[in-house]
């Protein structure tokens, strides 16, 4: 587990969906080929409606025309993110799209559970609502020991609330990390 | 202290005397489900996990279903087929239901019902949200991904928090005009999209053990729009009645204590409820039809497992038979076995196959369809601004299609009073005269 995580920050607002996140046409492609799955950066986050496209101005694209990765490395969220679907593409979208962590002021539950589970980022949640303070482009550092994130741009910081007990399983690396390291699957 | 039925299946399920909520427990796994968009994924994560030739942990156990992408020409969706066929065969799965094939059924969480997976007191995970209306059963199910359905392919369990209880209680009747699904987008639009996250949503009251399972499913599939982690529904004579058809594996009944501790309590009166609709784009933007009597639609959509099931069915032929649809309007039956009752099923006279094709309007292959838009080939997908009111569960932005659609939540009775006028339509214009 990384101690640090620093980068630009994307920001949505409330109740970003998992059709949003990556709509349900683009459900089809293989998330092991290596090829193929970088369909999944391509249109991560490509449901997002025009003006709420990196708030607070819009129109921002998270993945730039013909490109799998995107320049902006921590989503920022409102309420809710990731709220709908099941599907765990939601979560691996963002990760091949080079997301390394979603910081949001509340999940949806498994969207939460698949990120944690599967290891594809650290899902942290803010203590109060932050969402409107950050700005698509900002650059965000995030002390991952000491639960703080900090807004470079705009010199605050936040206390992010504690991982709880999901911690153990996101040290691990993943769910099944966790299983071998507790003895209930074989190593 | 007492349990709620959702407690005592989990408790049972963890041997545990109790459990509580907020307790991490590790359950034994009844049924795990998937499907063609999430099979494919888990198949791989399970393989890399446990070995190119490990086994499952319980053939027996494992049901997979493919409806999502099924009348489509795009060539990644049908490949995945292949990719469940496979693992199938290698594994000997007796619980499959091919495409293709007089097997195939439809709409996964409508076939475990009516394949007989959904049992009281058991646990059942699927790689679908709306895994959650197996709860109509007096079970414990949820929703949860790739990763975690390969885990209990493996190992025949996962680790669940146990979720606090919120408790709707509907007493009196329900005038003839409403329907499971009005109750819904009423319950949904007062506590909100996240107002039962991580929380179980337990059903109750003497207006809910009147309705019939299907009514019942339609009550449990949307909790996932207000957050919820699973709903439940105690079983009774009418579960009883559905499941002894359908299977003649052991059950156990489960019932809450009066002394369970709920996080919330609320009781409605039936008697009081109304026709509702959830606006453009959001399951909890609720309100009465009436207040929307001046939206002017493109397009009619009856289907999915929340709105495509036989009585879904019968109440839209109430509203078309002998009369023409003004607008496009398209039948999906969830399954074969409900497209099969579309023929069989006679009012005065006419099939309700033959009522919904003199209406005009259209008839799909049971599947998953445009509820979730899906391949641009797919059958009643928005492609444009279409303005459409949909018996299915979600109308996030481009959730049938298009961003620029506009999809109108309701009642099967709303939305066939809508086809017929061009506008949202107050069913009680029809049903009352």
């Amino acid at each position: 587990m990384k101690k640090t995580i620093e980068g630009q920050a994307y920001v949505l607002g409330n109740d970003i969906d998992t059709d949003q996140i990556i709509p349900a046409e683009h459900l089809v492609y293989s998330l092991t080929d290596p090829e193929e799955k970088k369909n999944y950066g391509k249109f991560a986050l490509s449901g997002v409606p025009q003006e709420s496209a990196g708030l607070p101005d819009g129109n921002h694209a998270f993945v730039d025309d013909g490109k799998f990765e995107s320049q902006y490395t921590i989503l920022i969220g409102g309420k809710n993110f990731g709220c709908g679907s099941s599907r765990e593409h939601a979560p691996a979208c963002l990760k091949i799209a080079g997301i390394q962590a979603v910081v949001a002021e509340s999940f949806a539950r498994i969207f939460y559970r698949n990120s944690v589970d599967g290891g594809f980022f650290i899902p942290f949640e803010f203590q109060t609502r932050v969402v409107d303070e950050i700005n698509t482009g900002d650059t965000i550092l995030i002390d991952v020991e000491a639960e703080t994130l900090t807004n470079k741009t705009s010199g605050k910081s936040y206390k992010l609330k504690s991982l709880g007990e999901v911690i153990d399983i996101i040290e691990a690396g993943n769910i099944f990390e966790y299983a071998r390291k507790t003895g209930l699957i074989p190593r | 202290m007492g349990m709620t039925v959702t407690e005592k299946i989990l408790a049972a399920h963890a041997g545990k005397e109790s459990v509580a909520p907020g307790d991490n427990i590790w359950v034994d796994v009844d049924v795990l489900m998937t499907h063609d968009v999430c099979g494919p994924g888990t198949i791989a994560i399970f393989k890399e996990q446990f070995g190119q030739n490990a086994k499952v942990w319980d053939r027996e156990k494992v049901v997979i279903i493919p409806d999502h992408f099924i009348f489509t020409s795009d060539k990644h969706a049908n490949r995945n087929i292949d990719i469940l066929r496979d693992f199938v065969k290698e594994q000997d799965l007796p619980y499959y239901y091919d495409v293709g094939t007089d097997n195939y059924k439809g709409v996964c969480h409508i076939a475990l019902a009516q394949e007989g997976h959904n049992r009281p007191g058991e646990v059942l995970f699927g790689t679908d949200s709306h895994t959650c209306t197996s709860g109509a059963f007096g079970m414990f199910s949820t929703g949860i991904g790739n990763t975690d359905a390969a885990f209990i392919l493996g190992t025949g369990k996962i680790w669940v928090k146990v979720p606090e209880t919120m408790r709707f209680e509907f007493t009196g009747t329900l005038p003839p005009y409403i329907m499971a699904k009005d109750i819904l987008l009423q319950v949904i639009g007062d506590i909100g999209v996240d107002g039962a996250t991580y929380r179980t949503m337990e059903w109750a009251g003497d207006a809910v053990y009147k309705l019939s399972m299907e009514e019942r499913m339609t009550l449990c599939n949307m909790a996932i729009e207000a957050g919820g982690k699973n709903a439940v529904i105690e079983a009774d004579d009418v579960t009883l009645e559905y499941v002894k058809q359908r299977t003649d594996k052991p059950y156990t009944i489960h019932h809450s204590d009066a002394d369970a501790k709920y996080y919330f309590k609320k009781t409605y009166n039936a008697d009081e409820m109304v026709p509702m609709v959830a606006k453009p784009h959001s399951p909890d933007n609720k309100a009465a039809v009436t207040e929307c009597t001046d939206v002017k639609l493109d397009r009619s959509y009856i289907g999915s497992c929340t709105g495509g099931k036989l009585t879904d069915f019968v109440a839209a032929a109430k509203l078309l038979k002998g009369k023409k649809v003004v607008i496009d309007t398209f039948i999906v039956p969830a399954t074969r076995e409900v497209e099969e009752d579309l023929y069989k099923t006679q009012m005065d006279g006419e099939s309700l196959a033959d009522i919904f094709k003199n209406s005009g309007a259209l008839m799909g292959e049971p599947s998953c369809a445009a509820c979730l838009g899906g391949p641009k080939d797919t059958f009643g997908r928005a492609n444009s601004n279409e303005v459409v009111i949909s018996t299915t569960n979600r109308n996030f932005p481009g959730r049938m299609g298009s961003r620029q659609s506009q999809v109108y939540l309701s009642s099967p009775y709303t939305a066939a009073a809508s086809a017929l006028t061009g506008r949202i339509t107050d069913p009680r214009e029809f049903l009352n005269n």
